[in-house]
C-alpha cells in the first residue's frame, strides 16, 4: 500500500460519509456544512489526480461561492428542519433505493467488466492540471467555449435579479 | 420595323386599350376618352394588318410566310411551345377582317352604348377580345392558339352578361353568359384531346412543323382521322354547329355589337380558321371531311328552317349566323377552302351590317325586339333601311354583291368535289335564306306600322350610322375580290390562299371539274332559287299578308317544332344538363367532398385533439415523478448500452 | 499512479447515487438542489479522473465549464426557489404541483 493509496482510500471514505449523512440529516444547515465538507475532500482528490487549479477553484467556487450562496438562501428563508414522519409510507422511496443501488451496481459493472481498468501505460505529468497548462488550453483550443461561458453567466446574473426581484 | 413585326404592336394596342378603360375608366367617366382609345387602338391594329398585307404582297407568292418569335413560353421535356406569331396569307386575311370589321363595330358601340353606366367597361372587353382573337389567328402553334380560344371565349361569357342584372327569356343574361361558356368548353375538351393527340404523334405543337410532318403520313390514317374529329369538336362549339350550337341565340342576351362583332364576324368564324389551318391533317382523313360537309350542310339547313318562324329580330340573324356558318363548314368539308374563308369574309361584312342595323331598330324602337310590333320604319330610319336592305340583298345571294359570290362557290365546290346531295341541301337553305331575310326586311321596314304611338322611332346618330355605310359598301363590292375566272375575273382570293392549302391540295385526289357550263347552269339556278325566295317573302308579307298565317294554321304542328328550335334545348336539358347537375349535387358534392374530403379533414382534427386529450394527463404538476421519471429513463439507457 | 482509474470511477458512481437518492427523498427545494450539486461534483470527479489517466487536459477543462454552469445554475436556481417562498410561503417539493394539466 503505497502513500497515494492511503491517501485516496481515506479521502474517499471520507467523502461516502459526509455524502450519506447529507442526505440523511434533517437540518438544511447542516446538510450544507455535510456538503461542504465533502467538496473538500473532493478538492484534495482533485490534488492527487494532478488537476491543480480545479482543486483550487472547487474550493473557490464551490464551497466558497456557491455553497455560501446555499447557507445564505437558508438563514434568509428561515428554513426550519423536515418534518420526521410523513402520513403514510411512501413507495416512492422504495423505488428511489432500488433505482439507485441499481444504478450504482450498472456502473461498477461497467467499470469492472469494459477494460481501463488497469494501471495506464505511464503517470501522467506533473503539470498536467497547472495553471499554466491550463492557461493554454483555456486560450488556445478552447477558446469560444470559454468566451460562450461567459455570456452564459450573464445571462444567468439577469436571469437571477429578474426573478428574485421584488414586485413594484 | 417591318410590319410582321410589328404585329406585337397591333396586340399590344388593344391589350394597352383594355387596361386603360378597365382600370381607369370607372374614375375618368369620359365617353369620348374610352370610346376614343378602345376605337384607336383597334384602328392601330388595322394599320398594322395593312402593312403586313403589303409587306406579304412584296414577297414571291411561295414564301409568303413570316415568323415573328417573341419569347419562350413553356419548354417542359419534349413539349416546346413559344410566344410566336406566324405572318402568312391566311393569318393576314383573318387579321384585316378582325381588325377592320372590329374598328367599325367599336365606332358604332360609341352611339349605341351612350349613356350606359357600363360604357368604359364594354370598351375594355371589346379591346380584350381583339388581344385574344388576334393572338388566335396570328399563333404558330396549337397551344398560344388554344389560349386566344379560350380568351375569346371568356369575352365572350363577359360581353354575353354585359347587362347581368336583366331578365331574359327564363333567366337572366348571366345564365345565358353561362350557357354559353359551358357549352364552348365541350367543345374545347375536342380541341384539347386533339392537341394531345398531335403532340403525341408529331412531337410538336407548332403548325409548321406538325404539318410538314403530317406529309409523311397516309391518307385516311386512323390517328389523322382522330385528330381532325376531335378538332372539329372544338370547331363545333365555338362555330356554333350541330351539336353545340345552342349557345348562339341565346347570346343575343348581350348588347347588339357584341352580337355583330362575335357572334357574326370574328369569334364563330375561329373555327373556321382553324380547320382551314389544320387543311394538310384533314386531307388526310376523307372520313372526317365528310363529317364536317355533312354536319355543314345540315345545319346550314336546319337553322335557316328555324329563322324561318322566329320573331324576335336578333333571333332570326342568330340562327341566319349558324346557317351561314354551316356553309363555311360545308366549303372546307369538300375541299374548297379558300371558299369557306371568302366566305367568311363577306359574312362578316353583311352580317356585321345585318346586326348592326338591327341595332339601329332596336335603338330607334326604345329596345323593342319584336318583329310583330315593328313596321313601316322605311321612312323613320331610311339610312338604316337601305343599309339593311344592301345586307339582306349581300346574303340572300342576288348578284353582284358580295353573298352572291362567296356563296356560290361554295356550292359549285359542293356539287363539283362533293356530291349533289350537299349542293341541294345548300340551295334549299340559301333559298330559305331569302325568305326569311326578305320576311324580316318586309315585317320590320314596309307596311303599315304596328308600333305605340308615342314611339317615335328616329335615326341612329352618325357614330352609328357612318358604319353601317361602310359595310354596306363592302358588302356591295366585296365579293369582287373572289370574282371567279367564269366569269371573267382573276379568282384573286383563291390565288392569294393557294399557297396556304396547296399541301392539302396535294393529298386530295385530283377532282375533275364539270365543264364551265354545268357551272353557269348552277349559278342561274342559286340566283333562281334566291330570287324566288326573296319574291314569296315580298307575295307574303307585303302584298297578300293573309298567307302565312293560313300557313302556319295549316301547319300547326311543323310550325310548333320550328318555333320551338326543333326542342333541341330542352332534350340536351333533360339527357345532358339534368343527370350531370344531379351527380355533381348527390355524388359529387355528398358523398365526395363532404364526406370523405371533409371527413378526412375534420378526422384528422378530431384525431390530434384526442390524442392531445390523452397525452396532457401526464403532466402531473408533481416535481418528484417527474425527477423519478428521469432517473428511470437514465437507469435503462445505461442498462441498454451495456446489454449492446 | 498506484490507484487504478476505476477505483475513481467506482467512487465516483457511489456519490452520484448518493446524489440521486437524496434528490428523490427529500423533500426541501433547497437540499435538493445540494444533492444535484453533489452528482455534479460526482460527474466532475470521473472527468477529472480520465484526464489524469489519459494524459489529456480536456477532461478539466470540461469540468470548469460544468463549474461554471453549476455557478450559474445556483444563482437562477436559488432566485427561483426565493421567488416560490414569497409566493407559497413553504420551499416542500410536494406543495409546488399547480403546473399541471
Amino acid at each position: 500500500m503505497t502513500a497515494e493509496s492511503l491517501v485516496f482510500f481515506f479521502l474517499a471514505a471520507f467523502a461516502v460519509t459526509t455524502a450519506v449523512l447529507m442526505i440523511l440529516e434533517r437540518s438544511p444547515l447542516v446538510s450544507a456544512i455535510y456538503l461542504i465538507a465533502n467538496f473538500f475532500a473532493l478538492a484534495a482528490l482533485y490534488l492527487l489526480l494532478r488537476a491543480q487549479l480545479l482543486a483550487v477553484l472547487q474550493i473557490v467556487v464551490y464551497t466558497g461561492a456557491i455553497m455560501v450562496l446555499v447557507i445564505f438562501v437558508i438563514m434568509l428563508l428561515n428554513l426550519g428542519n423536515e418534518a420526521r414522519t410523513r402520513a403514510r409510507v411512501d413507495p416512492r422511496t422504495g423505488v428511489t433505493f432500488v433505482l439507485a443501488a441499481g444504478f450504482l451496481a450498472e456502473i461498477v459493472y461497467a467499470v469492472l467488466t469494459r477494460g481501463g481498468a488497469g494501471r495506464p501505460p505511464g503517470a501522467p505529468p506533473e503539470s498536467l492540471g497547472t495553471v499554466e497548462s491550463m492557461g493554454d488550453a483555456l486560450f488556445g483550443k478552447f477558446l469560444l467555449p470559454f468566451e460562450v461561458t461567459s455570456l452564459l453567466l450573464l445571462a444567468a446574473i439577469l436571469g437571477a435579479v429578474v426573478l428574485a426581484r421584488r414586485r413594484g | 420595323m417591318t410590319g410582321a413585326e410589328l404585329t406585337g404592336l397591333a396586340v399590344l394596342l388593344p391589350l394597352a386599350g383594355f387596361l386603360l378603360n378597365g382600370l381607369l375608366g370607372a374614375k375618368l367617366r369620359s365617353e369620348a376618352l374610352s370610346g376614343i382609345a378602345g376605337s384607336g387602338a383597334v384602328a392601330g391594329s388595322f394599320c398594322v394588318a395593312c402593312t403586313c398585307f403589303v409587306q406579304l404582297l412584296g414577297l414571291p407568292p411561295g414564301a409568303r410566310t413570316i415568323d415573328v418569335p417573341f419569347f419562350p413560353w413553356i419548354a417542359a421535356g419534349g413539349l416546346h411551345a413559344d410566344v410566336a406569331f406566324q405572318v402568312d396569307q391566311l393569318s393576314v386575311v383573318m387579321m384585316l377582317i378582325v381588325t377592320g370589321v372590329g374598328f367599325l363595330i367599336h365606332v358604332y358601340s360609341i352611339g349605341y352604348m351612350h349613356g350606359d353606366p357600363g360604357f368604359a367597361r364594354f370598351f375594355a372587353y371589346l379591346n380584350l377580345f381583339i388581344v385574344a382573337m388576334l393572338i388566335l389567328i396570328l399563333a404558330d402553334n396549337f397551344l398560344l392558339m388554344f389560349l386566344g380560344w379560350e380568351g375569346v371565349g371568356l369575352c365572350s361569357y363577359l360581353l354575353i352578361g354585359f347587362w347581368y342584372d336583366r331578365k331574359f327569356e327564363k333567366g337572366t343574361t348571366a345564365d345565358a353568359a353561362k350557357k354559353a361558356f359551358v357549352v364552348n368548353r365541350i367543345g374545347d375538351f375536342g380541341f384539347l384531346v386533339g392537341m394531345f393527340l398531335i403532340f403525341v404523334t408529331f412531337g410538336s405543337l407548332r403548325f409548321q412543323t406538325v404539318f410538314s410532318q403530317a406529309a409523311a403520313l397516309q391518307v385516311g390514317a386512323p390517328v389523322a382521322t382522330l385528330i381532325t374529329l376531335a378538332l372539329f369538336l372544338g370547331a363545333t362549339g365555338k362555330s356554333a354547329q350541330i351539336p353545340l350550337f345552342v349557345w348562339l341565340p341565346d347570346a343575343m342576351a348581350g348588347p347588339t355589337p357584341v352580337s355583330a362583332l362575335i357572334h357574326a364576324a370574328t369569334m364563330v368564324t375561329a373555327g373556321v380558321y382553324m380547320v382551314a389551318r389544320c387543311s394538310v391533317l384533314y386531307a388526310l382523313a376523307p372520313a372526317s371531311m365528310a363529317v364536317v360537309a355533312v354536319v355543314g350542310a345540315a345545319t346550314a339547313l336546319m337553322a335557316a328552317t328555324i329563322g324561318l318562324v322566329q320573331n324576335d329580330i336578333k333571333k332570326v340573324l342568330a340562327y341566319s349566323t349558324i346557317s351561314q356558318l354551316g356553309y363555311m363548314f360545308l366549303a372546307l368539308g369538300v375541299g374548297a377552302f379558300s371558299a369557306g374563308i371568302f366566305h367568311v369574309m363577306t359574312h362578316a361584312f353583311f352580317k356585321a351590317l345585318l346586326f348592326l342595323g338591327s341595332g339601329a331598330v332596336i335603338h330607334a324602337m326604345h329596345d323593342e325586339q319584336d318583329i310583330r310590333r315593328m313596321g313601316g320604319l322605311r321612312s323613320a330610319l331610311p339610312v338604316t333601311f337601305w343599309t339593311f336592305l344592301a345586307g339582306t340583298l349581300a346574303i340572300a345571294g342576288i348578284p353582284p354583291l358580295a353573298g352572291f359570290f362567296s356563296k356560290d362557290e361554295i356550292l359549285w365546290n359542293a356539287f363539283a368535289r362533293g356530291s349533289w346531295v350537299l349542293w341541294l341541301a345548300g340551295v334549299a337553305g340559301a333559298g330559305l335564306t331569302a325568305l326569311y331575310m326578305f320576311r324580316l326586311v318586309a315585317l320590320v321596314f314596309t307596311g303599315e306600322p304596328r308600333w305605340e304611338k308615342g314611339t317615335h322611332p328616329h335615326e341612329a346618330p352618325p357614330a352609328m350610322t357612318v358604319p353601317l355605310l361602310v359595310l354596306a359598301l363592302l358588302s356591295a363590292i366585296g365579293g369582287f375580290a373572289g370574282l371567279p375566272e367564269s366569269l371573267g375575273g382573276s379568282n384573286a382570293f383563291e390565288r392569294w390562299l393557294e399557297p396556304v392549302f396547296a399541301p392539302a391540295a396535294e393529298k386530295m385526289a385530283l377532282v375533275g371539274f364539270p365543264g364551265a357550263f354545268t357551272e353557269y347552269l348552277l349559278m342561274a339556278v342559286s340566283v333562281a332559287v334566291a330570287l324566288a325566295g326573296t319574291f314569296l317573302a315580298y307575295a307574303w308579307y307585303t302584298k297578300r299578308t293573309d298567307v302565312p298565317g293560313a300557313l302556319v294554321k295549316k301547319f300547326s304542328g311543323i310550325y310548333r317544332v320550328l318555333l320551338n328550335k326543333y326542342y333541341v334545348d330542352e332534350v340536351y336539358d333533360g339527357t345532358v344538363v339534368r343527370p350531370a347537375v344531379k351527380i355533381a349535387d348527390t355524388l359529387l358534392w355528398k358523398g365526395v367532398d363532404v364526406a370523405v374530403i371533409d371527413g378526412i379533414v375534420n378526422g384528422l382534427a378530431r384525431a390530434a385533439q384526442g390524442a392531445g386529450d390523452a397525452l396532457r394527463r401526464v403532466q402531473t404538476g408533481v416535481a418528484r415523478n417527474y425527477i423519478l421519471v428521469f432517473l428511470t429513463g437514465a437507469f435503462l439507457l445505461v442498462g441498454w448500452l451495456l446489454v449492446r | 499512479m498506484d490507484v487504478p482509474l476505476s477505483y475513481y470511477l467506482c467512487l465516483s458512481a457511489i456519490l452520484f447515487a448518493v446524489g440521486a437518492a437524496g434528490v428523490l427523498t427529500r423533500r426541501n427545494v433547497i437540499v435538493v438542489f445540494m444533492c444535484i450539486e453533489l452528482m455534479l461534483n460526482a460527474v466532475n470527479l470521473t472527468l477529472v479522473a480520465f484526464s489524469a489517466y489519459l494524459g489529456s487536459i480536456a477532461g478539466q477543462v470540461l469540468v470548469l465549464f460544468v463549474m461554471a454552469v453549476a455557478a450559474a445554475e445556483a444563482a437562477v436556481g436559488l432566485a427561483i426557489v426565493i421567488s416560490v417562498y414569497r409566493n407559497r410561503q413553504s420551499v416542500d417539493i410536494d406543495d409546488i404541483n399547480i403546473l399541471k394539466w
